[in-house]
């Protein structure tokens, strides 16, 4: 009991501090990569939940993604709902997918179902490139809503990613420490075994692969307002689907902590990347990075914490 | 709690902390002195080919400047990110400029994906910002400080296929049926929806009317559809790669329509026109520059390629730099003119201004008009004549890229119909 | 339907050296269209500075490629084979392979179109009423060629037999005296090998950029997994009906749909046959 009201606590001081951080105002760059890599906090916790947890690898990263973004663009165009119904719509659609693949797992296992995945992810694009109504091949711009809290749109959508990523780290955490997350372990283990000790694979597996899609859809719900442009290529971007995977590989893909850890380094070292090295030196920077670290640190940076603790 | 747990807390509040360290750790020293002009450009991904050039074209120009003494006696600094392409990378590019870098004025990154994504932020500061080629970005915003330097004219869809229809039912036999076709992107799609407008106030015959991946690999199959329908007129809308599929497909399926090609991107591209070869007679593709008398004749232009010629090699991009350097030099001509003329940085002296000159610059005069678009479009037609062998000088002469549209800068005659120029 | 089946005949060639890493040796080598696309720009060197042609070109590089799938697969077995964590942090390790070819690629020739020339391009033959472009016909030949080459040395030579085998039963194969290592490092450089000339043909027929090969990544497996894991024929088969399907598409409902088309095939074969058409 205790434990869980600490958690809250520190849930809530997080969500504080990025609140206050929004109202400071100050430059307003901090805002627009923080918000980048907020994104990127809940694309890893979520992509931990169905990889990490239960070993099933989702190249398909940036279809939930786009699936989210899109059901913010259809309704932004239809109803110009506001952002919370955005964000819970996004988050509702891409759920709905998670379940769909969920259903997947029980024929396909290992990389078979990594590549159903990303077929998965090229034939959702191509249905979006032949929808008009949001945008089609060409794109489609966005207007941000007038009059938004701490002065500009970004901050705002600031605010709300700190939010998203708490509410993300909490659930995984939540996940992780429950009979669920054991559940997960024993299945990514070995799944027959799981299934003969009585541990509900399937059903794990479904919760699993909607939670990971929920969370998916919801960090793209925010990002048509984020871009105010939107259209398939950046959008379906395999730049997803890699850093999905790669940050909580850095980080160490066993703990929550692990995909946080990872995406707020190389999301920062991607941020700065883009604006000092600037060129080809950001792709080449997470090719290196993945090489060494799953050469010379298998359990990401937690696992390497945890050697060097001596456990 | 136990220490292990604090532990793990505390990392969490210094990972937070390394986030807000990471954006306030920026240099906020300011240099007083030089006028900083600040932009994202793609120099890695899809748009990365026109990107490069485009890049060169504006260091070109702000070497030049200097040389001459700078702006307002200042010297001018360039500030530059890449955006690989990505129009998500827009917003923090040009916020990290604004707040971070403090520059002094802005321009676009390369192309309508990259400009969607800067127009908000311009509107919401109220920057006077110079688009380098966006097809009708401001339709939706109408957006008053925003000048465009493509001369697509101000009516921007049917800019690219204006001249080809034209030229097309200017012809006799009057060719009558039409089969269109374009890739599943921003641009193909938009030139498609021109030519449908352009189609029908002309009076043809719609026989094919598609569009493909632009992933597609075989074009053959595509082709050979559209031989099927017999069209007279075949206007593509692609871009590099499969502008190659098609122009290959086309002489091996022996598509013989009366006139072809449009708005293929990529045909102008040196690397293309080199492997292409001869296989380029004929078509009749919009461009926007052609070393053609007529397109020679505007001020400094001749210099300007010299030296972008001389610096191609090192920087690794197209060695000619005919479509696109010529136009991102006349932008930032343009914006320097302004600035020259004004004696300000003031964002909105400097809209006034440039909304109410015509400029003289290396691509001739430029006038703003409607929605920041040029007051008369200006996308040439030329046909691809007489071309032997793949050699890359016949390129830089007169001849081989005829200038049919618009009218006052012709520079010779269409070899009609398509066939007969082919061989 | 013509210019499916030589579709699928080029689709074929680039597909058999993940059939036959992915497939067989069970290694989930994703930098695999990094390494055609390597191919595609050693050809493109070797056309514009000799005049080789690009397929020659490919054949001649083929022995290089080979050490280099060998010293790749080497770091690989050193790094996590051999510690048993291949599946999941390999596959990271090839996504980190794949973009520093790519970067290096592009650090170095840069980001414009590279085409290479060849006299058969741009001429085409009638074949009964259909013109059949030499720039495809070649390309799927060769791809023939060398799923027949490769289907001959699994089932005729030692090695190859040794590759079939430590494919089910590396116990078994230490038994017969073979190292299983070595066997795995000649098939590894045997599918890198394929794919120097499977870059070759690639050029041929289109222009390619550093990026080229994330179109291909998706393509390439699901032509392995619908086939069937380390099935030749069966890659030959699912290339195939790839092409075809791609085609056909094309040709009669408009080509926007193409590449759905194959995929949405994909996703339903994965769901009721997941060993694949000619699956193990």
């Amino acid at each position: 009991m205790a434990r869980s009201t600490r958690t809250l606590l520190v849930g809530l001081a997080v969500v504080g501090a990025g609140i206050l951080l929004a109202a400071l105002r100050v430059n307003p760059y901090v805002y627009f990569a923080g918000y980048v890599i907020l994104q990127y906090v809940v694309i890893a916790t979520a992509w931990n939940i169905l990889g990490g947890y239960a070993g099933y690898v989702n190249f398909g990263t940036p279809a939930f993604f786009a699936l989210g973004a899109y059901t913010a663009v259809f309704l932004i165009q239809s109803t110009r709902a506001p952002l919370p119904v955005l964000i819970l719509a996004g988050g509702l659609v891409s759920g709905l997918l998670g379940l769909g693949i969920g259903y997947l797992t029980l024929r396909l296992r290992g990389v078979f179902f990594s590549i159903a995945t990303l077929a998965l992810s090229i034939v959702l694009q191509t249905m979006i490139i032949n929808w008009e109504y949001v945008g089609g091949s060409r794109g489609l711009s966005v207007i941000r809503p007038s009059g938004p809290p701490f002065g500009s749109y970004v901050t705002f959508l600031f605010a709300v990613m700190v939010l998203l990523s708490v509410v993300a780290v909490t659930v995984a955490r939540f996940i992780e420490r429950s009979w669920v997350g054991r559940g997960l372990a024993a299945l990514r283990d070995n799944e027959e075994a799981a299934e003969c000790m009585g541990v509900p694979t399937l059903r794990l597996k479904l919760f699993a692969t909607t939670v990971s899609g929920v969370l998916l859809g919801v960090a793209g719900a925010p990002f048509p307002y984020y871009v105010t442009f939107v259209e398939p290529t950046s959008a379906f971007n395999l730049d997803y689907a890699v850093n999905a995977l790669a940050m909580p590989m850095i980080g160490g893909t066993t703990s929550w902590v692990g995909p946080v850890i990872g995406a707020v380094l190389l999301g920062t070292a991607q941020q700065l990347a883009t604006v000092t090295i600037s060129s080809e030196m950001n792709l080449f920077i997470v090719g290196v990075v993945l090489v060494a670290f799953v050469v010379l640190a298998p359990e990401g940076i937690v696992g390497l914490v945890r050697r060097v603790r001596g456990r | 709690m136990k220490p292990q747990r604090i532990r793990r807390w505390a990392l969490t509040g210094g990972v937070i902390g390394a986030l807000v360290l990471a954006g306030l750790g920026a240099p906020t020293a300011r240099a007083a002195e030089p006028i900083r002009i600040g932009f994202g450009m793609a120099l890695t991904g899809g748009l990365s080919a026109n990107g490069k050039p485009a890049l060169l074209a504006v260091q070109i120009w702000k070497d030049d400047v200097n040389k001459r003494g700078g702006l307002l006696g200042r010297p001018v600094e360039l500030v530059y990110y890449d955006d690989q392409t990505n129009p998500a990378t827009v917003p923090g590019i040009y916020t990290k400029l604004l707040d971070v870098d403090k520059v002094d004025l802005v321009i676009s990154g390369y192309g309508t994906n990259l400009i969607a994504p800067l127009m908000p932020i311009a509107m919401e500061r109220k920057l006077t910002i110079m688009g380098m080629f966006g097809l009708a970005n401001n339709e939706k915003y109408q957006y008053p400080n925003y000048f465009q330097i493509q001369p697509a004219g101000p009516d921007p869809q049917t800019s690219t296929a204006i001249g080809f229809f034209e030229l097309a039912a200017k012809q006799t036999p009057r060719p009558q049926t039409v089969a269109i076709v374009g890739a599943d992107a921003e641009y193909p799609q938009n030139a498609l929806v021109g030519a449908r407008e352009l189609i029908k106030k002309f009076g043809f015959k719609t026989v094919y009317d598609r569009t493909y991946p632009p992933s597609t690999v075989d074009y053959t199959p595509i082709v050979r559809a559209i031989k099927a329908t017999n069209a007279d007129i075949v206007f593509v809308a692609s871009y590099p790669p499969d502008s190659v599929g098609m122009l290959r497909a086309a002489h091996e399926v022996g598509l013989q329509p009366k006139i072809f090609g449009g708005g293929m991107v990529g045909l102008q591209f040196t690397s293309v026109m080199t492997s292409m070869g001869p296989m380029l007679n004929g078509v009749v593709n919009y461009d926007f520059w052609a070393p053609e008398p007529t397109m020679l004749a505007f001020p400094g232009i001749k210099e300007f390629l010299k030296e972008y010629q001389a610096r191609a090699e090192k920087a690794g991009v197209d060695p000619l730099g005919y479509y696109l350097p010529p136009y991102s030099y006349a932008l930032v001509q343009v914006l320097g003119q302004a600035v020259e003329a004004t004696k300000s940085l003031d964002q909105q002296k400097l809209a006034d201004y440039l909304r109410a000159t015509e400029f003289n610059t290396v691509v001739g005069k430029v006038k703003f008009g409607k929605n920041g678009e040029w007051a008369k479009g200006r996308t040439l037609m030329v046909q691809y004549q007489k071309v032997h062998g793949t050699g890359i000088d016949q390129f830089r002469g007169p001849g081989k890229k005829v200038v049919l549209y618009p009218e006052e800068l012709k520079s010779g005659a269409i070899v009609y119909p398509y066939s007969a120029a082919k061989n | 339907m013509v210019a499916g089946l030589l579709l699928g005949g080029f689709y074929a060639a680039v597909s058999l050296g993940v059939s036959l890493i992915f497939g067989l040796l069970d290694i989930a080598n994703i930098a695999q269209p990094a390494f055609v696309i390597l191919g595609s720009y050693a050809a493109y060197v070797m056309n514009r500075s000799f005049g080789l042609d690009a397929i020659l070109t490919g054949l001649l590089f083929t022995p290089v490629f080979y050490v280099l799938g060998a010293v790749v697969y080497r770091l690989y077995y050193e790094s996590f084979e051999r510690r048993g964590e291949e599946s999941l942090r390999g596959l990271v390790f090839f996504f980190g392979v794949l973009f520093i070819i790519e970067v290096s690629l592009s650090l170095k020739y840069g980001v414009d179109y590279r085409l290479v020339e060849a006299a058969y391009i741009g001429k085409s033959i009638d074949l009964g009423g259909v013109g059949i472009a030499f720039r495809l016909l070649v390309p799927c030949l060769v791809g023939l060629a060398m799923t027949l080459a490769l289907h001959l040395f699994l089932s005729r030579t030692f090695y190859g037999r040794a590759v079939m085998a430590v494919s089910q039963d590396r116990l078994a194969l230490r038994l017969m005296g073979a190292d299983p290592v070595r066997i795995k490092t000649i098939a590894f450089g045997v599918g890198i090998a394929a794919a120097s000339l499977a870059g070759a043909l690639l050029i041929t027929i289109a222009p390619v950029v550093p990026s080229t090969d994330r179109d291909y990544i998706g393509r390439m497996f699901a032509i392995t997994v619908l086939g069937g894991m380390g099935s030749i024929a069966g890659t030959l088969v699912a290339a195939v009906i790839l092409g075809v399907a791609e085609s056909l598409m094309s040709t009669f409902f408009g080509p926007s749909w193409s590449l759905a088309v194959s995929f949405g095939i994909l996703l339903v074969a994965l769901a009721v046959r997941p060993a694949g058409l000619l699956g193990r």
